[in-house]
């Protein structure tokens, strides 16, 4: 086969798996991203058993099935072949999840939505359990020996493409209707779910076309394939001990490198620095996009100089520079010192509502005083909202007792007497009372929201630093025969368990040290550390250039 | 170094339980104060501890300190 014919049969391959790994992300991505829609849909508050039903949606199908799911298909994959098993993986996620958009919801059915909802979601996580490692073996399995990170690097852009594509179509289907319509029973919410089915019909297509991995279809004809792959994987020592350095040595540090530079990232800028959400969303697909071409950079390098340094020390960078670039986000965002900068701060509108609790009928009615102030702080938007009881007053006036609404204590513009008060018939004098503001949906200037890009951005780069050579990192260190299973197992933990615990971990972490709003990261930045220490002393930067065996 | 491993699995696992014993609330609404989430963490990080455990005994024994060359020796 001359080198154009390879190159053309490789760009199907990685076509055909790519495609398909990328949609299974998808899958997985939406119900997360529409989590708090699927939660009024499914799980109604005040149901203790939606709760819980809610609960094991969200953390058994990211944590425990997603490694079951890895060692199911990993076995499958290694006793029937590649190309049928990742089959398998991309019919039972495209179904689940078309299926998720067609269940009605809890008003409609009872118990039987969030119960049908929670199954669907676990068979997302056993899937993905058996995608990644199909789609990376089958890959790196057709792939000449010095082009096997670039290659596979290819499969490594999917879970941050299906990142981006995810968030596109939302954005997109929340754009082209009101939030009400969005929200609604059998709203746009369901779209993402629908459109899914689309993709992972072409996709099957494809993957049906494609012949099974040379190394694997010699390996049958040969009679060597391994009757109990688990057993081999995780019974022998020789095999196990390397299952063990590819989880504590590598994958556990890529996790929650992964998991940090994008969700956590994402959800620190929507939670604790109040940037408005399709800003947000803006702000992490810039970031995407323009990092996404550096899994091929990386993935090539390595082919050169080996995966081992690269991948740790984008987990050295992460240690480095995670408290510094997140510091920054809130140092630049800081809307409370904004608000303290009286020159610069101008307000452009306000409105309020107002409540009457007229159960108080003696000397003191309380009006609860609802207010939303818009305001501009050189170019940057954001919103306050407060909420005072207001003083009210009886005052004499001549011709009898009149009551008037004091303004709200907060606002210190007025005073007693001012012509701005305004008139409640029928009350009496009452006490007053004063929250503390709360400031949200943050629109930067677009200077500073490139400069937020940039700084995600450089977080994505390091995701592509630590995932770009993963995966021929992985189909080095196994044997052809037990390849699916041993490289599925660790890679789900380090990304599943290690990576999905990092925003449980961070929030255990903020609500215990309350004064650091940067504390949660300590723990990818623990983890990373200790990846990259047992990494250094233990991994073997040298390319196996021999994986048929 | 392996020690330093083998030490270290028991006390992240001590420090998850003790966290779940402190953060479980029946009055509490946030998702680190039920105790589900804590039961499938500590289920699923006990294995991964003794996996820890084991990798540092490997060290220990000196078994990383030549890793195989081919999938024969595996």
């Amino acid at each position: 086969m001359n080198d154009l014919q390879m190159k053309s049969g490789m760009g199907k391959i990685i076509f055909s798996s790519s495609l398909g790994t990328l949609i299974e992300w998808y899958d997985f991505y939406i119900f997360g991203m529409l989590a708090k829609t699927i939660a009024v849909q499914f799980f109604p508050e005040g149901n203790e058993t939606a709760a819980l039903l809610s609960t094991l949606a969200i953390f058994a199908a990211g944590f425990l099935v997603r490694p079951f799911g890895a060692l199911v298909f990993g076995r499958l994959g290694d006793m029937i072949g590649r190309k049928y098993t990742f089959l398998l993986t991309l019919v039972l996620m495209g179904g689940s999840t078309f299926l998720i958009g067609l269940v009605p919801g809890y008003k409609a059915i009872g118990m039987a939505a969030p119960l049908l909802v929670l199954l669907l979601r676990l068979v997302q996580g056993l899937a993905l359990g058996g995608e990644y490692g199909g789609a990376a073996t089958y890959v790196a399995e057709h792939a000449p020996a010095n082009r096997r990170g670039y290659y596979t690097s290819w499969i490594q852009t999917t879970a941050t493409l299906g990142l981006f594509v995810a968030l596109g179509v939302i954005m997109t289907v929340k754009s082209m209707m009101s939030e009400e319509a969005f929200n609604a029973d059998w709203g746009g919410w369901r779209y993402p779910f629908w459109i899914s089915i689309l993709l992972v019909g072409v996709s099957i297509y494809i993957r049906l076309k494609m012949s099974e991995s040379p190394l694997y279809t010699k390996l049958k004809s040969e009679g060597k394939t391994s009757t109990n792959p688990l057993k081999e994987s995780f019974g022998k020592k020789a095999n196990f001990k390397m299952v063990l350095l590819a989880l504590f040595g590598a994958v556990m540090g890529q996790g929650v490198i992964w998991y940090t530079g994008q969700f956590y990232a994402q959800s620190f800028l929507e939670n604790t620095v109040k940037i408005e959400f399709m800003q947000n969303r803006e702000i992490l697909l810039w970031g995407i996009g323009l990092a996404t071409p550096f899994f091929l950079v990386f993935g090539t390098l390595s082919d050169k100089i080996g995966r081992k340094w690269i991948m740790l020390i984008g987990m050295l960078l992460g240690v480095i520079l995670y408290r510094p670039i997140f510091n920054q986000f809130l140092k630049d965002a800081n809307v409370k010192e904004w608000v303290k900068d009286g020159k610069n701060l101008k307000k452009l509108s306000s409105k309020d509502i107002q409540e009457a609790d007229l159960s108080k009928k003696e000397d003191s009615v309380q009006v609860i005083y609802n207010l939303q102030n818009d305001y501009t702080y050189k170019g940057n938007k954001f919103i306050e909202k407060r909420r005072d009881t207001l003083v009210n007053k009886e005052i004499y006036k001549g011709k009898g007792w009149t009551s008037y609404i004091y303004p709200p204590l907060s606002d210190t513009s007025s005073s007693a007497g001012d012509p701005g008060w305004k008139f409640v018939p029928g009350t009496t004098s009452v006490f007053k009372a004063d929250q503390k503001p709360v400031f949200s949906e943050v629109v930067l200037t677009p200077a500073l929201k490139w400069k937020f890009i940039f700084l995600v951005w450089v977080m994505i780069v390091l995701v592509t630093m630590v995932y770009g050579p993963v995966a021929a990192f992985l189909v080095e260190l196994f044997p052809t025969r037990i390849r699916y299973t041993s490289m599925s197992l660790p890679y789900h933990i380090g990304n599943g368990i290690f990576g999905g615990l990092v925003p449980f971990i961070a929030t255990l972490l903020s609500a215990t040290y309350t004064s650091d709003p940067l504390v949660g990261l300590w723990y990818p930045i623990g983890v990373a550390a200790l990846c990259f220490v047992i990494g250094a002393l233990y991994l073997s930067n040298k390319i196996d250039k021999q994986v048929n065996d | 170094m392996g020690l330093v491993w083998m030490i270290a699995a028991p006390v992240l696992t001590w420090f998850l339980v003790s966290g779940a014993i402190q953060n479980i609330d029946a009055n509490g609404t946030k998702d680190i104060n039920k105790p589900i989430p804590w039961a499938i963490i500590i289920l699923v990080f006990t294995p991964i501890a003794a996996g820890l455990m084991i990798f540092g005994y490997y060290c220990f024994k000196g078994e990383y300190d030549r890793l195989p060359a081919s999938s024969e020796e595996l």
